[in-house]
């Protein structure tokens, strides 16, 4: 039997998700693949687009590749558009004059962004938001732009506002609707994302028709607007729908419907024979599908039916949830409570900037719809719940209500979801699925993902997932554990309570009486090396915990990208005298130390080598300084700002407390590093808000604040107690602390603590404040023991000979490391990236 | 006290590198020998030697020897302190990776010395 030729008009995300398909098929070799995109490559990620703003190249995007399109034998032809069909003679014809026969064709044009008939839109600098080579254009005008504005107030629409405002524009959004995301969002809920948007210096100006675009007097253009008023501004990018690709269909007698879009069967065949539609081009009964999941169920259905298979296309479910400008935003279903008799719920918090609406049926039995917005936890149960037709519990109120013990309300059991519950709608996976994974092997969310797919596109549903996993995972009875590493059946708590009830002094004690064997493993040694360090606080460097440090640890600095280290002493507050200033620039200049102030208001100085390492810390201990324990988990800065003692608006000397904090805690061995801060007044100059331990002077004492964090995961600090004096500050900071090294996981920061806590904020109160489990004092104690206990690891370490020969780079040479290359850059050395060294572009060799 | 028989015993020329008990038990030095840097570790739970290539191909620095010495399953290794893959003391392999491998030499100790085969 000869092949079949199937030609794929438009390579877009649902054209290669076709492709791809037939690719994977059992049935591959019975067809012969042609494909035509109009744009300049092969398929790539639209859905993601925006984040080539936050630094995604177009290779990230990229869904295919060429090599890939031919090593599976597809035939595909860039930069040229099917203009014309021959349905008789079953033939299309491309732009450039060629043409192509086919068995089967497949439509799949998706759609153009519409621009409003605007006099003056065809300007420069007015925009579209659809394609890579879009970005490039809107990246090109915002560098000659100061403000933009986006028409349109959708969810495209605030997506584009974000990037403009990454690309450092003052930025409008203009919308002809009274509120925002009209589509998907309730008055409440328009209302409450409006004031987040504005928030983020987003301006939202609604109910504006533009009427015309005309030159302006301080930016480039003004649009003025059906009711007289008027905006200026540089560049205009136009987020107003989307219309179907159709025009191809349209003049070659292939139906299309009254407001556009090629007429579609449950096969997804058009009326014209052997001609199929999937993806936003396609019509399925009057409706558009402006989502990627619904265009690939479509593609498979197309698929099936060519096969000569039966599945249909049924229609889908518009359930979004997304992040825009930062704020969480959801719907679900029949949001608009458009369906007669619905009954509404609405809970709306003005404090924390929640709104969430629950539609439900006239009986109240099952889940209509719902709108969430700045928390959407609740999604992915009442998503399952309104597409499943499941019955709503008893009190359906208590799905948006906070618990109220703090955390989130009542979440659904997934043991209740059917097997045909669809999970992850961008891969179509659904919850049988996931338990098929599971019973096959899978006991990790990576291991799931590779398996099934299942949250590799948008990511929204990985919670859901995580959570059927690990229903399976406990179904099947397999333990889903917390132990620390193959060495031990124990989780860094357990072995903490361990080496303090125990009295265990040593990593091989702890391994011989609780451990499985072996020697351990770069895992185990450091987290038990810290929690030795947190109860006994020994020398790290005496012989016994020596081989349980990370090399951070053992030559007590941090080891950079060329296994040199950087060196950042103590500088307590960040009150520094110029004359120490001096010694750390002195130093910085004799070993040409490249020097940097870091976020935690102290020096850091990089690029020493192991045999210099304390040459320099001589220099420094005899000048009066102190390591800063930079290298260790443990803590590291008090940051402040300059408080009552100058500053006009302080209320209490923030530098005193800061460093009196910080000489307290400072070589203080923790699950991870700590950071603290102490601001004068409540204008917060020190951002103590974002850190583990948060101080704030009030006019009566100091508010504590607890496990915020800033970095890579933020959280703000929670208020813990009030108008404290001195002493009980100290008190309550000394036992959160512990109650932390003993309780937390392994590299587990205060804020996740915190977060697992069980009972969270109160149940921390209690313990800290009340002394619920009574061990306040024992908490008190071991702070108190383990601060007596103090050293300065460099001074230590300096006085010692022996332990000083580790610090050279051969054992049996004085030589020095010949790997290391430099070149200068602001006037300063940086290690030579790969290329400079290729080229040996001055790659000065450094000896000392 | 094994010697971990990498080459060929009879061609091998055996390097004298350093005393024994200039090794600290569970940690690893660097010696430079033809030119070339070694890792030597020494695990005292086994009072056994090893030694491997100093070199992190995947870190691209020297820094083997200043890493964690432990056991994954069988295999006694050390975690790269840079990026934390775990090479095989005994076969210089990657085991997270298993077409980069670095070189093991044999080591062994007499009279209190260290000597690596090269
Ligand atoms: C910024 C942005 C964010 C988005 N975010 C989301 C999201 O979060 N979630 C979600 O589900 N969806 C999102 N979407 C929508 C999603 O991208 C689309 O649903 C999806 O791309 C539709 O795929 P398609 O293949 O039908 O159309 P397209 O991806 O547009 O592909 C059609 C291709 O066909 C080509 N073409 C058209 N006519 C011809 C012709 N005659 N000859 C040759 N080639 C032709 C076009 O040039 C185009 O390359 C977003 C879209 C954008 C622009």
């Amino acid at each position: 039997m000869s092949k079949q030729r199937v030609i794929v008009v438009g390579n877009g995300m649902v054209g290669h998700k076709f492709i791809d398909s037939v690719i994977n098929s059992d049935n591959a070799e019975n067809y012969e693949i042609l494909t035509f995109s109009e744009e300049p490559r092969l398929a790539y990620d639209r859905v993601k687009l925006s984040s080539y703003f936050s630094g995604s190249t177009v290779d990230d995007l990229m869904l295919t590749s060429e090599e890939h399109y031919q090593s599976a034998g597809v035939i595909y032809t860039l930069n040229d558009k099917v203009v014309d069909i021959d349905h008789d003679n079953k033939t299309v014809k491309l732009a450039s004059g060629k043409v192509e026969r086919y068995d089967k064709l497949v439509l799949a044009t998706g759609s153009y962004p519409f621009v409003p008939p605007i006099p003056g839109k065809d300007q420069p600098h007015c925009l579209v938001y659809r394609t890579i080579e879009d970005l490039e254009d809107i990246t090109a005008s915002a560098q000659e732009s100061k403000v933009g504005v986006v028409v349109g107030g959708g969810l495209l629409g605030l997506e584009a506002a974000n990037a403009l405002k990454n690309l450092g524009l003052e930025t409008h959004v203009v919308e002809f609707a009274p509120r925002l995301m009209a589509v998907q969002l309730d008055e409440g809920g328009g209302n409450l994302l409006r004031r987040k948007v504005e928030a983020l210096d987003v301006n939202v100006h609604t109910e504006k028709n533009t009427k015309n675009i005309t030159a302006g007097e301080k930016h480039r253009y003004r649009m003025e607007f059906a009711d007289g008023s008027y905006l200026e501004t540089d560049m205009i990018l136009f987020s107003a729908g989307i219309r179907p690709q159709d025009e191809l269909a349209r003049n070659c007698g292939i139906d299309v419907g009254e407001r556009g879009g090629i007429v579609i069967d449950n096969y997804c065949r058009t009326s014209v024979e052997d001609i199929y539609a999937i993806g936003e081009c396609a019509l399925w009964d009057s409706k558009i599908f402006g989502l990627v999941a619904p265009g690939y169920q479509m593609a498979k259905v197309a698929l099936s039916h060519i096969d000569g298979g039966k599945e249909e296309f049924t229609g889908a479910d518009m359930s979004t949830k997304l992040k825009l400008l930062g704020v969480d935003v959801a719907s679900v279903g029949d949001a608009h409570a458009r369906t007669p008799g619905a009954q509404t719920y609405t809970y709306e918090d003005g404090v924390n900037e929640v709104y969430k609406r629950l539609i439900v049926s006239e009986d109240r039995k099952k889940l209509l719809g719902a709108v969430l917005v700045g928390d959407v936890e609740a999604y992915g149960t009442l998503q399952q719940m309104c597409v499943n037709s499941m019955d709503l519990p008893e009190a359906p109120e208590q799905l948006i209500l906070p618990a109220s013990d703090g955390s989130a309300g009542a979440a659904m059991g997934v043991d209740a979801l059917p097997d045909t519950a669809q999970l992850c709608s961008c891969l179509d996976v659904t919850k049988g699925d996931i338990v098929d994974a599971v019973q096959g092997g899978c006991c990790t969310m990576g291991d799931i993902k590779e398996k099934t797919e299942a949250s590799t596109g948008c990511g929204g549903c990985a919670a859901l997932v995580k959570s059927v996993m690990d229903n399976e995972l406990k179904n099947l009875g397999v333990e889903v554990n917390n132990h620390l590493c193959e060495h031990f059946n124990y989780s860094r708590a357990e072995l903490a309570d361990i080496v303090r009830v125990k009295k265990i002094e040593s990593f091989d004690e702890l391994l011989d009486s609780h451990g499985n064997g072996g020697l351990g493993c770069e895992i185990c040694k450091p987290t038990v090396g810290s929690i030795l360090a947190s109860f006994w606080n020994d020398y790290v460097l005496e012989d016994k915990h020596m081989g349980l440090q990370d090399t951070n640890d053992i030559y007590l600095g941090n080891m950079q990208k060329d296994g040199t280290y950087s060196i950042v002493p103590r500088v307590a507050g960040g009150e520094i005298t110029p004359d120490k200033l001096i010694v750390l620039g002195e130093v910085a200049k004799e070993y040409d130390l490249y020097t940097k102030i870091t976020g935690g208001q102290r020096i850091d100085l990089f690029g020493a080598q192991l045999h210099e390492l304390p040459e320099i810390w001589k220099k420094l201990v005899d000048a009066g300084f102190e390591t800063g324990h930079a290298y260790g988990k443990s803590v590291r800065t008090v940051k402040s700002c300059v408080g009552s003692t100058w500053c006009r608006y302080g209320v209490q000397d923030s530098v005193g407390m800061a460093i009196a904090v910080e000489n307290r805690y400072k070589g203080l061995r923790s699950p991870h590093k700590l950071k603290f801060a102490v601001s004068g007044c409540t204008r917060e100059c020190a951002e103590a808000q974002s850190k583990d331990i948060g101080v704030i002077a009030t006019e009566n004492g100091w508010n504590l604040y607890v496990c915020g964090n800033g970095g890579m995961r933020p959280r703000h600090a929670d208020l813990f107690a009030t108008d404290l004096d001195d002493e009980t500050l100290v008190k309550y900071i000394d036992r959160v602390l512990m109650f932390y090294i003993r309780t937390a996981d392994r590299l587990q920061r205060t804020s996740v603590w915190l977060e697992n806590l069980e009972g969270g904020l109160d149940y921390l109160r209690e313990v800290v404040i009340d002394d619920k489990l009574n061990i306040a004092q024992e908490l008190e104690d071991e702070m108190t023991s383990n601060i007596g206990k103090y050293q300065c690891e460099w001074k230590t370490t300096i006085e010692n000979p022996e332990k000083l020969k580790r610090f050279r780079h051969f054992v049996n040479s004085d030589e020095t490391d010949s790997n290391l290359a430099y070149v200068v850059e602001r006037e300063q050395r940086r290690p030579a990236n790969e290329q400079e060294r290729e080229n040996q572009i001055p790659a000065v060799e450094v000896t000392a | 006290m094994s010697a971990n028989a990498v080459s060929d015993e009879q061609q091998t020329q055996w390097i004298e590198v350093c005393d024994k008990n200039a090794l600290d038990s569970d940690t690893g030095v660097c010696a430079l020998i033809n030119g070339k840097q070694i890792a030597v570790f020494y695990v005292g739970k086994l009072d056994e030697v090893f030694a491997i290539d100093n070199y992190d191909p995947i870190g691209k620095a020297n820094v083997l020897s200043r890493g964690i010495i432990g056991t994954q399953g069988e295999h006694i290794c050390v975690a790269s302190p840079l990026y934390k893959e775990h090479y095989d003391l005994r076969t210089g392999e990657c085991l997270e990776n298993s077409d980069i491998r670095v070189t093991a030499y044999a080591v062994k100790i007499e009279n209190g010395k260290v000597l690596i085969a090269v």
